[in-house]
């Protein structure tokens, strides 16, 4: 993405592409470790997708399926909030970059 | 109609807001300058002012509420000194950042340590990068014409960065002259009504105020706001002169007293000019050619204006009433000697630091730094660059 020279900004820091987030993948301040999600223990619950601050938990139609590590932070908040004893989300080592994680 | 009012320094501020119909007004006092807020206060009681006026807990709040209420798309403004003023630190450079054009009257007070509450600029100095611009006043008079000619400045489009009306503590906040107060109306019109850019209150647009910018913008919106204050000579400029052909009384960067022949010069700001014309006069009576540069624009600094009139002087002696330890010399200084320094031919040039803490700088200090300018104009020889003027050494 082309970015705008000084001239170009809009005064005073505004932004007017709200909005904007989507395109900033914050995924990429992640470091050390990454939720996984074990669909089998899942309870539905939605607790993840209720506290991720970057609305990261993939939902397809009306069950979480995932983690969208574009955005996931790696905050470990879905993990520690996922109610079931066997949990189905847990912090694993990052192993794989970003890019193959899409 | 014009009418000439019995007030103080602190007073003619608080007329100032009354008459500019203000939005918000949001201060936590402090001395020198806690009668302009009392002043307010009263105002808004009496139903004088219609705009919010808000107590918060803290200078610091009282700079938060001020860019908020701006942000929203308010005319508003707050007053302080000293410790106060240090206290918004942070929140000045966010006012300027986001080109806010909050209005302050500065009551310009020494910062303890020692604790001292008497006038000196170690206040709004300490404040000159935080990117306001900053406007000093020599008497109450200045005091109020300034402080409504701020609003303009600060609103105008190609500006719209924070103005400081710098006016001193208790020699002008609680000194009482005849003021000239313009009639309200008269005022209104001169300072118009205030078109906010992008208010947050319009919620027809999305937008975002104050996002995070990282290594890919931060410089960019840095520079963009380093724009405002360069665009705003003209408009300083341009302001002076409506308000003078409005009401009678000019404005520009500097005021010259007795400078156009005169081979030595004192460079001082606010109301030591005042004392120091009294030296002047003296002076000139005995013969010597001396002339006063009274700088009322701080920031943006109008180097090349100030450079062009000092350089074919012999000596020019720049007073200072605040310091910067470890610096060679004080920002009014440093200023100075660095605009000279494109010209081959320039003054020799000395700095004095006076008034600290509020300590008196009377006509007898003008004469003695007056007879060093002899010295040095005669001899070329500069003893010490930096002086303090009236201390027990």
């Amino acid at each position: 993405m082309k970015k705008e020279t000084w001239r170009e900004l809009t005064i005073g820091t505004i932004n007017l592409n709200a909005g904007n987030s989507i395109t900033n993948l914050t995924g990429t301040w992640r470091s050390g470790k990454k939720p996984e999600f074990i669909e089998e223990n899942c309870i539905q619950c939605f607790f993840c997708w209720l506290y991720c601050p970057h609305f990261a938990i993939k939902v397809e139609g009306e069950k979480v399926i995932g983690i969208n590590y574009d955005y996931c932070t790696g905050c470990g908040l879905c993990a520690e909030e996922c109610p079931p004893k066997e949990k189905a989300i847990i912090m694993v080592p990052e192993e794989i970059k970003l890019a193959e994680g899409r | 109609m014009k009418t000439l009012k019995p007030l103080n320094g602190n007073q003619t501020i608080a007329e100032a807001v009354r008459q500019v119909d203000i939005d918000v007004v949001a201060a936590y006092p402090i001395t020198p300058s806690t009668a302009i807020v009392e002043t307010i206060a009263q105002f808004k009681a009496d139903g004088l002012i219609k705009g919010e006026f808000v107590c918060p807990e803290s200078e610091h709040s009282a700079m938060s509420v001020c860019i908020g209420a701006a942000a929203a798309g308010g005319r508003v403004m707050t007053a302080t000194s000293a410790q106060g003023l240090a206290l918004m630190w942070e929140m000045l450079y966010i006012a300027a950042g986001l080109r806010l054009p909050i209005v302050a009257a500065i009551v310009n007070r020494a910062l303890s340590a020692p604790i001292n509450i008497h006038g000196d600029h170690s206040d709004t100095m300490g404040a000159r990068d935080s990117g306001w611009i900053q406007i000093y006043s020599e008497n109450c008079q200045e005091a109020y014409d300034n402080f409504i000619q701020a609003f303009r400045i600060a609103e105008h489009p190609d500006v719209r960065t924070p103005v400081l009306v710098g006016l001193d503590g208790f020699i002008i906040s609680h000194s009482t002259e005849i003021v000239e107060i313009e009639d309200d109306e008269e005022v209104r019109r001169f300072v118009g009504e205030y078109l906010p850019i992008y208010p947050l209150l319009d919620t027809s647009r999305r937008f975002t105020v104050g996002s995070i910018d990282f290594t890919d913008y931060y410089f960019e919106h840095k520079r963009s706001q380093i724009e405002g204050i360069e665009n705003s000579p003209r408009v300083i400029e341009q302001i002076g002169q409506e308000f003078g052909q409005k009401f009678g009384r000019y404005y520009s960067f500097f005021e010259a007293y007795h400078l156009d022949d005169a081979e030595l010069v004192i460079v001082v700001m606010s109301s030591a000019a005042g004392t120091c014309k009294e030296a002047i006069d003296e002076l000139r009576e005995e013969g010597l050619k001396i002339g006063l540069l009274k700088p009322r624009v701080f920031r943006p600094f109008p180097y090349q204006k100030i450079a062009e009139a000092l350089k074919d002087k012999l000596a020019v002696a720049v007073l200072d009433r605040s310091s910067s330890p470890g610096a060679f010399g004080a920002p009014l200084f440093t200023e100075i000697r660095s605009a000279l320094y494109d010209y081959e031919k320039r003054p020799k040039i000395i700095n004095y630091i006076y008034g600290l803490g509020g300590r008196d700088i009377k006509v007898e200090h003008f004469k003695e730094v007056a007879q060093n300018l002899v010295r040095i104009a005669t001899t070329g020889k500069i003893d010490s660059h930096v002086g303090y003027l009236n201390l027990r050494e």
